[in-house]
């Protein structure tokens, strides 16, 4: 397992390189002039260079480039050219507040799609799979853009259950929550009907059957069980989605976590704070992946010695 | 070899209830793209101030927005926004996608190894990260917008067709073509490309939803289309405003990206359990 877990660790360094230097690149190498575009079209000749000089955009490409990775391995991401706080404050402070949204939302999704996928798979070719397919694809199809108005528009507005914006207690995580679990409840939902459809087709479970087993145990002693490695990799796979789906459900409730500071650093133009929300967005993800990759090799022995 | 699967394909996929029901959307939704100017009610930039956010009406349907201005027109034109990006994103990305994964699965060696590493750091990037990085230093514009979906569609394709190649290739109808003297472009074109075509069709089919819901969250966050140009996402967005006094304004853009991209959504469903017989069965 050590080896296994050193292998996938090496592997992911050339991934993150590779991140670090697209996203550098972005800054760099796009078309434009990125000081002229953050101080608009009156800006002097002098007010340009004097920024350029303070950015470090006045020396050669690759001492940028060489500063920029030597600063990004010590944690040291620049200045907001608005605030003037480090970078990596200004994330550091949003964290917590995404790393709560993000967490709840995919609380929210496994406390919903594993029983409706279950079920589904359980009474395949019924009307509650049918119902259970359709709400899925509804689910995937609704984008988190309007479910969250939608869902302010009935709890908050009408009835007036809930606050409509914010961060607070319980009651202002739920619909942001539900906003952001919504999409990725429907995906777990289907791959685990599609997971445990194709394990109760296994011989394992017919002779189980055999052995006298109900229906419903045959279910979740044995297909489930086995087909959770399916679902989880789902699971890793969406993080990324749930990670994007930050960034929209933070807009619309005002919730004051990175996916918002992103929006908003693009809006001042503040590129050392968008250039460090998106590395820091991009490497969670990665290290999410790495995450599922050893999550499989705990659920499968075989896959640690392939 | 290449145009069977597919025809077949679509036709067992719309035999499905689901399948039937996402083509009469997409068909529906692409009638009213193409003739929108013609079957909108009103101009969708005419302002009426005295009318602003005026509820559903006979003469209104959808209501009117924050400057007055006819809701169901402005959805209709929406729609022409919506199907040309899912349209040029999808043939542009697909195309690439298709050709790259298709050299680097059949030639191997560093040209693979360029493109998958390439592949790679990309997927590396949760889904619409990259289009708002790009959108961000490019600056917000429909072209932008294109051209950043495009940038991160191609990624998917090229996989794809990757691993379709990389099984294709070794098959021996490919040897004996290979034997008989055809040339590489000869190969990939006729031989192995055609082969991956009803998984690309599939990929298309959803690549379709997908590039639409894309646009309305980049032109929700203010990274896409621009005002006045009626985009579903900066409708919804300007609605978002108006949550308390006017939710129809909230309401009518949000459910035709949601009707479309389950259209689309339904559809390659379909198509895939049609082109995976495996699927169907499990």
């Amino acid at each position: 397992m050590v080896s296994f877990i050193a292998r996938r660790l090496l592997l992911t360094v050339p991934v993150l390189l590779g991140v670090a230097t697209l996203v550098f690149s972005l800054i760099h190498l796009v078309p434009g002039d990125p000081v002229q575009a953050m101080l608009g079209e009156g800006a002097t000749p002098a007010d340009v260079a004097t920024l350029r000089a303070r950015l470090g955009l006045d020396r050669p490409l690759y001492v940028q480039y060489e500063s920029f990775l030597v600063g990004l391995v010590h944690g040291d991401l620049g200045t907001s050219l608005r605030t003037n706080e480090p970078v990596t404050q200004a994330i550091a402070e949003r964290i917590p507040a995404t790393a709560e949204l993000a967490v709840a939302a995919m609380i929210v999704a496994v406390l919903v799609a594993l029983p409706l996928g279950v079920i589904a798979a359980a009474w395949r070719g019924t009307g509650i799979d049918y119902t259970a397919t359709a709400v899925s694809l509804l689910g995937i199809s609704i984008p988190n853009f309007w479910l969250g108005p939608l869902l302010a528009i009935v709890f908050a507005v009408q009835l007036g259950w809930l606050p409509v914006s914010g961060r607070g207690g319980l009651a202002h995580l739920i619909l942001p929550a539900l906003t952001l679990g919504a999409p990725l409840a429907a995906v777990l939902a289907r791959m685990t009907r599609a997971s445990v459809v194709e394990e109760l087709g296994e011989v394992y479970v017919l002779a189980a059957r055999a052995k006298g087993v109900s229906r419903v145990g045959a279910v979740i002693r044995h297909a489930f069980r086995n087909s959770l490695i399916p679902i989880v990799t789902i699971f890793g796979l969406q993080f990324g989605a749930v990670l994007t789906g930050t960034v929209i459900t933070e807009t619309i409730f005002a919730w004051p976590g990175v996916g918002r500071l992103l929006i908003q650093s693009i809006s001042f133009r503040d590129y050392p704070l968008v250039q460090g929300c998106i590395l820091l967005i991009a490497f969670t993800y990665v290290a999410a992946n790495l995450l599922t990759d050893l999550a499989y090799g705990l659920l499968d022995p075989r896959i640690r010695y392939e | 070899m290449s145009a069977m699967p597919t025809v077949r394909a679509v036709r067992d996929a719309v035999k499905g209830p689901m399948a039937r029901f996402g083509l009469a959307v997409v068909v529906v939704a692409a009638l009213a793209a193409l003739f929108a100017p013609w079957i909108s009610p009103y101009n969708p930039n005419t302002q009426n101030l005295a009318l602003r956010l005026a509820g559903p009406s006979w003469r209104h349907p959808f209501g009117l927005d924050e400057l007055g201005r006819d809701i169901l027109s402005r959805v209709l034109a929406g729609t022409r926004i919506s199907f040309l990006v899912g349209i040029v994103v999808v043939s542009v990305s697909s195309v690439i996608g298709s050709l790259l994964g298709a050299m680097a699965g059949y030639f191997g060696g560093w040209f693979d190894e360029i493109v998958s590493r390439l592949i790679d750091i990309l997927l590396a990037f949760p889904g619409l990260l990259l289009a708002i990085a790009l959108v961000a230093v490019l600056g917000p514009s429909l072209m932008n917008v294109l051209l950043a979906l495009s940038v991160i569609g191609w990624v998917g394709y090229a996989r794809l067709v990757r691993g379709q190649v990389l099984r294709t290739r070794e098959i021996d109808y490919v040897q004996a073509a290979r034997a008989l003297g055809a040339g590489t472009p000869r190969i990939l074109l006729r031989h192995v490309l055609p082969a991956a075509m009803p998984a690309v069709v599939v990929q298309a089919t959803l690549g379709m939803a997908g590039a639409i819901v894309s646009e309305a969250a980049l032109s929700f966050l203010g990274l896409g289309v621009q005002p006045p140009t009626p985009s579903w996402g900066t409708m919804l967005s300007a609605g978002v405003s108006h949550l308390l006094d006017a939710p129809h304004l909230t309401i009518f853009p949000g459910l035709a990206i949601a009707l479309l991209v389950l259209g689309f959504n339904f559809l390659g469903d379909g198509l895939r359990d049609a082109a995976d017989p495996k699927g169907v069965q499990a």
